[in-house]
């Protein structure tokens, strides 16, 4: 290997492996200096902040310093800094909070935080709803349960169809796959069709009428106005919790459907539960977004 | 009689193998004991068919068809696993790609280890033993020890890969990052990895030389602490004899520091301190210069391998480990920096007065450019420790472009100069089939290499930024779902930078399999100058 003359000056170990040589260069000066600055500050920081183990614990460090502490004082803070308004939440009435400006402004930060957190992952980041999964949207009017904050607190805080809550909203629809036959199913999807004002063929709708009121208009009303008592979807309108094409309204008479929600009260749930100034924000929330009633 | 021994061990395993495949609790557990039934059997069938040969005389020279074996095989898991972390980038940007047909086996969930699997322990990992098997013998002057262990070396080895990488598309994992395969494939790497040691050993006992290369100081202490930190990290305990399930020996924190441990010095020891070896190898050789400082090697080789061991608890600030083991676990990844770097400096100086060869040497280029990334991602790797910072990059994809941009750029850059400087030695060759294929491999992973670096940090950075994200009265202002939507531009940005990094290596596979069938491209006339 060639060498250039400082090489010369410094020399090789002497050492050789397959024609590799080394030199006897001296550590580069700064990189010694860095690396005793870093080990110097390691050693502070050692003593500043908790680090050893010892035999029953580990040392404390000068500064007192505790992760779980510093994040349970940010908590507590903000806890402190909204504590009166949180507890005029929870027990407000709330038909008259939209009223009371203040507060219904606090409850829609709050349960937008809340919905984010909680909601969205079924609802939507906008609460658009997923239609292909049957997540309603809460951004329209069409409620299938109730649309007052009263109502919109209730469902949020027993849910739908669930196990946990025993004042859950529960109703369901039976699979009428098992009591109609194909003709008679395909002669009712025409007649929602024609009600809910899409193409359709005039004669099978005609026949879906009677099967209508025989089966359906118990929940769903004669015109098939819907019932909010029962949860049943108004079948009137352009708006779909699983689809107004004829395939999915086959499928939904042929086996119904059964969405369910979980209640979201800190009263059902074992963990990360809501409590009541929060079901009530994000009913709040929820109230606001343009359906609201 | 070492026939007979053979044949009647290669029996006893065919048998057990295949009332394994019939007692079978699992799809996984038997399509890995249906493999191993085939491999024991048709290697049954050919010692019978070859007992009482005559053997050759025992091969002298250096035993270079390993290595051979070797270049081949990293190559090849090298663009496969290059493939999958493409297609799972993209998966990531375009989840309609996690297609219904392909639900439970080629989703994001199923990919991912195979993708992280494919290029540590595949590509890294058969081009660490590869290259390990060549420095030792070039700078020991000795044929490796122990005659064909070494062929069991690698094809255990690769072995090992195939039964965890068709584990996991069966959903057999332990769910512990980079420790996936379970108990009977830990099982299996652990004999092999044991043989590793014993052939590298061996041979470095044989040596005829005086002194030890700092090479193989490295290399070995990758062989010695992988071994060690896979027992620990893989200890658990079988549901059943006849199934991939098992049960870890520790729970909760424990569990979780244990793995930490493992993941980080994984890192430390398989990519940092394995790839170092290669490095101090092959940047002399084709540099043609001596290494800068012997000092420099001795301190920054201890002082890596002492503080490394510590480092992983960094990986878990603010969770349940308690908070003086995650000070530990920062401080002792600050002090690693300095001790990290000797490495790039005794690498980068040793081209002082070559430093021409960057201009005209493209493989030269690519070392030097995988020094970088190292020191970059050595420099990244204690800033992301430190508790603050780590609070805002910590589960962001940061943390992914790091990891890239060490994988990519230092193990990934290195690996290639290394296949491009054995495979003309290997094959007998004069020189590559083409060096400007080499630069234009050069200049594809570099732009890949930034294109995912870049965007990683990007969306790490906002994502960190947007999940801490309140409002005055403390609301959270974001819903996860808006961090995920926010980030598309960066992931299709990642999956071109991946394209990119494929591509070459494709073109560095086509310019090495010229190269070994002996097609040179004729050197290029001289211009006569004006």
């Amino acid at each position: 290997m060639t060498k250039t003359p400082e090489q010369k000056e410094i020399g090789t170990t002497g050492h050789s492996w397959d024609g590799i040589e080394e030199l006897n260069n001296p550590l580069p000066r700064w990189w010694v200096w860095i690396l005793y600055a870093t080990i110097v500050w390691g050693i502070g920081y050692t003593i500043a902040y908790p680090a050893w183990p010892m035999i029953s614990g580990a040392t404390p460090g000068l500064l007192g310093y505790s992760t779980r502490a510093n994040v349970a004082a940010d908590i507590a803070a903000v806890e402190a800094a909204n504590a009166e308004l949180m507890d005029q939440l929870a027990t407000v009435d709330l038909a008259s909070l939209p009223e009371n400006e203040s507060l219904h402004s606090f409850a829609i930060n709050g349960g937008a935080a809340v919905f984010r957190a909680n909601c969205s992952q079924c609802h939507g980041s906008g609460a658009a709803g997923v239609q292909a999964s049957g997540y309603p949207s809460l951004l329209d009017d069409d409620w299938l349960w109730g649309g007052t904050i009263d109502e919109i607190a209730y469902t949020v805080t027993n849910g739908i169809r669930n196990e946990q809550s025993p004042d859950a909203r529960w109703t369901q629809m039976p699979a009428f796959g098992e009591m109609l036959s194909g003709e008679e199913i395909g002669q009712l999807v025409a007649h929602v069709q024609a009600i809910s004002g899409q193409d359709h063929d005039a004669t099978l709708a005609a026949a879906g009428a009677p099967l209508f009121l025989d089966n359906c208009s118990a929940c769903h009303g004669e015109a098939g106005e819907g019932n909010r008592d029962m949860g049943a979807p108004r079948l009137t309108d352009a708006i779909w919790l699983y689809g107004g094409d004829a395939d999915t309204l086959t499928e939904t008479i042929t086996n119904a459907r059964f969405g369910v929600m979980p209640a979201w009260s800190e009263e059902w749930r074992s963990a990360g539960g809501l409590s009541a100034a929060e079901v009530n924000a994000v009913a709040a929330y929820v109230h606001q977004l343009g359906g609201g009633e | 009689m070492w026939d007979w021994i053979k044949i009647a061990a290669l029996g006893l395993i065919t048998l057990c193998a295949a009332l394994a495949a019939n007692w079978a609790r699992d799809l996984a557990y038997q399509v890995h004991a249906l493999i191993i039934m085939a491999i024991a059997g048709g290697m049954f069938v050919w010692t019978v068919r070859t007992a009482g040969d005559e053997k050759g005389p025992a091969p002298t020279g250096y035993n270079d068809g390993v290595i051979r074996a070797g270049v081949i095989a990293t190559s090849f898991w090298g663009i496969a696993g290059f493939l999958v972390g493409t297609f799972i980038a993209f998966q990531l940007a375009f989840p309609q790609l996690n297609f219904e047909f392909l639900q439970g086996y080629g989703n994001f969930g199923r990919l991912r280890p195979l993708h992280t699997s494919a290029v540590i322990f595949a590509f890294g990992g058969n081009a660490l033993i590869m290259s390990s098997f060549y420095i030792v013998q070039r700078t020991s002057a000795a044929r490796l020890w122990g005659g064909n262990l070494a062929w069991f070396v690698f094809w255990g080895y690769n072995l090992f890969i195939v039964l965890a990488a068709t584990g996991y598309l069966m959903g057999a994992t332990q769910s512990k990052e980079y420790a996936e395969p379970e108990w009977y494939v830990d099982i299996w790497l652990t004999i092999v990895w044991v043989a590793f040691l014993i052939v590298f050993l061996g041979t470095i006992f044989k040596r005829k030389e005086p002194h030890i290369y700092v090479a193989n100081w490295f290399l070995l202490s990758f062989i010695v602490t992988v071994a060690m930190l896979h027992v620990v990290n893989n200890l658990s305990i079988p549901v059943s004899i006849f199934g991939s399930r098992s049960v870890q020996v520790f729970a909760g924190v424990q569990d979780a520091m244990t793995q930490w441990w493992y993941g980080h010095n994984a890192v430390g020891f398989f990519l940092t301190a394995g790839f170092l070896g290669m490095m101090y190898y092959f940047v002399p050789k084709q540099a043609g210069r001596p290494i800068f400082s012997y000092k420099l090697s001795i301190i920054h080789f201890w002082a890596l391998i002492f503080l490394y061991i510590w480092a992983g608890p960094h990986h878990l600030h603010y969770t349940a480990l308690p908070d003086w083991a995650s000070t530990l676990g920062m401080v002792f990844s600050i002090i690693l920096w300095m001790p990290s770097w000797g490495g790039m400096i005794n690498g980068l100086m040793t081209l002082s007065g070559a430093w021409d060869k960057i201009r005209t040497d493209p493989i030269m280029r690519m070392m030097v450019i995988s020094l970088g990334f190292y020191g970059m991602s050595t420099f990244e790797g204690p800033m992301m420790s430190i508790r603050a910072v780590n609070s805002l990059s910590h589960y962001t994809d940061w943390t992914i472009g790091h990891v890239h941009s060490g994988a990519l750029g230092w193990n990934g850059m290195i690996t290639f100069s290394a296949l491009y400087f054995l495979t003309p030695r290997l094959w007998n060759r004069d020189r590559l089939h083409s060096l400007s294929l080499v630069n234009w491999h050069f200049w594809l992973a570099t732009i890949g290499i930034v294109l995912y670096a870049a965007s990683m940090w990007v969306t790490g950075i906002m994502e960190g930024l947007m999940w801490r994200e309140v409002d005055a009265q403390g609301f959270l202002v974001n819903s996860f779902a808006d961090t995920v939507a926010a980030k598309f531009p960066m992931y299709v940005v990642r999956g071109l930078g991946g394209v990119l990094y494929l591509s070459g290596a494709l073109i560095m596979v086509y310019n090495l399999w010229m190269t070994a069938y002996g097609k040179q491209q004729p050197a290029q006339a001289a211009v006569p100058a004006e």
